[in-house]
């Protein structure tokens, strides 16, 4: 079937099978900051942004993102490079594998919830799974990135 | 020489931060060519079994398919899978693919075509008749049980390690010191108690993948998320029987490691279809295979008999470590070792005693994972101390500040090394202080139905494999003066480029920029072993220091020649050569350009580095849980850790690893079960079964350094990536224990078996 949708602020279109994962079209797409860590909805590391909204790319359909926007890291670079900031600043980005769906899903909370306590970014993050951290150092560098973000308002 | 430490000991952001926080195409299949043949394996639905026959005409025939190989179609010589210096001490026991299957799950066929849904197709139409043969599944039955993992006669072992496959035997040994039983029962307190951990996987987030192809000169490449480079190439020309100068491996970023990729699970598959058809070719991992058929902890049950003297003194440690290496023995004979080299030492002791046995059984082969046997060895030990101390009715804090290893000490479970340096004391007494021990032991009921307790561990570690293990890099001025270091260590997402490039600032006095970092490559990256057994910091960062010494030394030789005046009237001060008590001088800039005119003898310098000792790191760490009475549910409050690994080379990037190998002990500890069907198939084969922590499962986690300072280490550091998981285990059992009254020696340590302890 063929779909149009926008993909980092670019319109694009595709021939897609109908069992094609939206994981499998953004890679495809060239979006290779999108990872798979799990294939079964559980680690995080497909996240990106659908209509705003975070949703893990394994597990949706393809041809349901037509006439839709989607946003991967590729698109997000500037906010990228502003929350990583402070995840490298602590290290706690480590093997990096986690870092883009861990990024996105930030992106996410930040527009939802602007000004989030700790218990609300644990919450919200709690479906992005990272092996390497022990996630401390990223609970201290979205500590930091919401004050920061608090002071920029 | 002199150095100042700007870099070392300071949180300097990893080299390659940028691009993975921006998610930039730096990991093995964002680099793999689009025309790769796609390569998935089929894998054995039991557990031990004999092809009889395999008819892969129907397959072969699906459009796109490009090869189905099976047994008759891969070399006869064995090998192992295992990273590790050659001669490796895991038996060759392994083909590519083999007549018979030794688990569910073992590789079967080979597929390799242009989409992946032409390959799933081809490999449901793969007939296959088996001989389904008995199977050995529990590994307290493997050892001389009648049926044999390995009854074929070409398997060989290439070290003396008491392996014995007509036995099922991987490895066996006994050593020790002083006269146990006399001790013991010269002993008012002995006890004896078994210990159980299980098969727990690294679940590093990316899964094993490779990618292979032919290059201009007809040679294999393999582009491979792989700790080993070095052993790869070897262990791929042995396993397709081609000479080692036809293969190269490259290492780019990897998705984590954690000791799996030490051993090379999935590089042999898209190896041998390049080989087969010329053509590019990659094989990712599912997470279901990686479940199921990769190279998890060695399941180990461990029995400890402690004994003490009316005054509290340790007087022996008894150890006997059963260790199950599934169907095939990577890393069998070596892990087995640290489960009493690594747990023993921690004590004085007049007498010890250390008896093992490494079993096959037709379960997934085990492999290397963060703490190799020591992890194991430490849960038994650890808990049958705390055991012994409440028997005596002891502070187990008490029990160990009266017992435990001390700096200057000879050690003699760990081969008579002297402990050089060592703050297993302050560790332990900071940590007593950060979780307010002597206010909550053993246990406080909070009036809510809740009780909380607290445990504590002690733990060690090694840095590198002495003798065997070598670190290597080499150094070379470029043009304008810029350095670019090559390492043949393997970056895992730890840091190694990073540190080791800080190191090479401080010893050369330039910027952190100026240090261009390069690995790992086996065509141009300096031979190094790889990055396990906790040795890039401490072995690799000493060939950088060395190296760097060299080059300081060539620098200068080379301004003399330029500035026609005697080596001795120079130094270098980082950006110039010149003479303190005259007035010629040139810059490391002028000297970086004029090399690359009318040149006889490069820039350049490198070190190897090998240790005749394996310094141990310390630690200590103390849990606080909370039970639920009612339910058995456990909460983990707070983990508090205190590391000794000798001078911190990058704060930041040590405490990170802390917390990271806490947080997978805490996952060893608490969740991460490990159950088998009757069948011999593996229940948690996704991470929807296999619960590893998320971050609402770590409760607080604050760790804090110890230093000493270690005279063998590169400024003073010794190791820190392995230690780090060795604690929770026993230090949550001991905790909960206190909290509940029921002592859990079978990980993991679960609600229900509390629950059920308390009925009793």
């Amino acid at each position: 079937m063929r779909i149009q949708f926008i993909l980092n602020g670019r319109k694009t279109d595709a021939d897609i099978d109908a069992d094609l994962t939206l994981y499998s079209l953004l890679r495809d797409k060239g979006c290779l900051s999108v990872k798979c860590g799990c294939e079964t909805a559980n680690c995080g590391l497909c996240t990106v942004l659908l209509d705003g909204k975070s949703v893990l790319s394994c597990s949706v359909p393809a041809g349901r993102v037509d006439g839709r926007e989607v946003y991967t890291l590729e698109g997000l670079q500037s906010e990228a490079e502003e929350i990583g900031c402070f995840l490298a600043e602590e290290g706690g980005e480590q093997c990096g594998f986690c870092s883009p769906g861990f990024i996105v899903n930030v992106i996410a909370l930040g527009n939802e919830i602007p000004e989030p306590t700790e218990e609300e970014i644990k919450e919200y993050m709690a479906g992005n799974l990272c092996r390497c951290s022990g996630y401390m150092s990223q609970m201290r560098a979205l500590t930091k990135y919401f004050q920061y973000k608090k002071g920029e308002r | 020489m002199e150095r100042t430490m700007r870099y070392v000991n300071s949180p300097v952001v990893k080299k390659d931060a940028k691009a993975l926080v921006t998610g930039k195409p730096v990991y093995t299949d964002d680099l793999a060519p689009k025309n790769c043949l796609i390569v998935k394996v089929l894998r054995s639905p039991h557990a031990n079994a004999m092809i009889q026959s395999i008819d892969t005409s129907a397959a072969s025939r699906v459009q796109g398919i490009a090869c189905v190989l099976t047994w008759e179609d891969v070399p006869k010589k064995r090998f192992t899978m295992a990273g590790q210096t050659y001669p490796e001490a895991s038996p060759y026991d392994r083909l590519i693919l083999d007549q018979q299957v030794r688990f569910v799950g073992d590789a079967v066929a080979i597929v390799a075509g242009e989409t992946e849904k032409a390959v799933d197709k081809a490999l449901k139409l793969i007939r296959v008749k088996y001989e389904v043969l008995p199977a050995v599944l529990d590994f307290r039955t493997a050892k001389d049980n009648p049926v044999l993992v390995h009854p074929e006669d070409n398997w060989h072992a290439l070290c003396p390690v008491g392996a014995d496959n007509t036995r099922n035997l991987c490895a066996s040994a006994v050593s020790g010191d002083g006269d146990v039983e006399a001790v013991l029962a010269s002993c008012p307190y002995v006890i004896e108690r078994t210990y159980h951990t299980l098969a727990n996987q690294q679940a590093m987030m990316e899964t094993f993948r490779a990618y292979t192809y032919l290059d201009t000169y007809g040679r294999l490449n393999v582009v491979a998320s792989t700790q080993v480079p070095f052993h790869a190439r070897r262990i791929l020309a042995h396993a397709l029987d081609i000479p080692k100068s036809r293969v190269r491996v490259i290492k780019p970023r990897i998705g984590g490691g954690f000791g799996a990729k030490q051993t090379v699970v999935a590089e042999v598959y898209p190896a041998i279809v390049t080989m087969k058809t010329g053509l590019p070719a990659k094989m990712l991992y599912t997470r279901y295979e990686s479940q199921i058929a990769s190279s998890p902890r060695h399941e180990m049950e461990i029995t400890v008999r402690a004994g003490a003297d009316a005054d509290g003194t340790l007087k022996a440690l008894d150890v006997y470590s059963l260790s199950n290496t599934g169907a095939y023995g990577e890393h069998g004979p070596t892990t087995v070792g640290l489960s009493g080299h690594k747990s023993i030492p921690l004590y004085r002791t007049e007498a010890h005693r250390f008896v093992y046995d490494v079993v096959y059984t037709n379960r997934m082969s085990s492999g290397a994972y963060r703490g190799y046997g020591a992890t194991q060895g430490i849960f038994a030990v650890e808990s049958a101390i705390n055991e012994l101390a409440e028997k005596m009715g002891m502070d187990p804090v008490t029990f160990r500040e009266k017992n435990m290893v001390r700096e200057g000490d000879i050690m003699p479970a760990y081969y008579n090394e002297k402990s050089n340096s060592c703050a297993l004391d302050r560790c332990l007494a900071r940590a007593k202080e950060m979780i307010g021990w002597d206010e909550k032991y053993p246990a406080r009921d909070m009036g809510n139905g809740k009780v909380r307790g607290v445990g504590v561990a002690l733990a060690m570690q090694g840095s590198s494999i002495s003798n065997v293990d070598v670190g290597s890099v080499s150094i070379k001025v470029n043009d304008d003066g810029f350095y670019t270091l090559m390492i043949g260590a393997s970056d895992m997402g730890t840091g190694c480029d990073t540190i080791l490039a800080q190191m090479a600032a401080d010893c050369l006095d330039c910027d952190i920029d100026e240090i261009v970092v390069y690995g790992t490559d086996t065509d141009i990256s300096p031979y190094d072993s790889g990055s396990y057994a906790s040795s890039t910091t401490y072995l690799t960062g000493m060939a950088v220091v060395q190296a760097c010494e060299k080059l300081r030394k060539n620098i200068i030789e080379k301004a003399a020649k330029y500035l026609n005046c005697d080596v001795s009237t120079l130094e270098f001060d980082g950006k110039k050569v010149y003479q303190p008590e005259g007035d010629k001088e040139i810059t490391l800039r002028d000297i970086g350009n004029q090399i690359m005119c009318n040149n006889d003898d490069d820039l350049t310098a490198s070190a190897s580095h090998s240790s005749p000792i394996s310094p141990p790191p310390f630690m200590v760490g103390m849990a606080e849980v909370e039970v639920d009475k009612e339910t058995g549910a456990i909460e983990l409050i707070d983990y508090v850790a205190v590391v000794d690994c000798g001078t911190v080379v990058n704060p930041n990037l040590a405490r990170v690893q802390t917390e990271g190998g806490l947080a997978q002990g805490i996952g060893m500890a608490l969740y991460e079960d490990i159950t088998y069907s009757e069948k011999g198939q593996l229940y948690q084969n996704s991470l929807m079964q296999y619960k590893i922590p998320s971050r609402l499962d770590v409760g607080k986690i604050r760790v804090e350094f110890e230093s000493s300072y270690e005279p063998t280490g590169p400024f003073g550091a010794k190791s820190i990536g392995e230690i780090v998981i060795n604690t929770p285990s026993p230090a949550i059992a001991q905790a909960v224990y206190h909290a509940s009254h029921v002592r859990v020696r079978e990980l993991p340590i679960t609600a229900e078996k509390i629950f059920f302890g308390m009925q009793k």
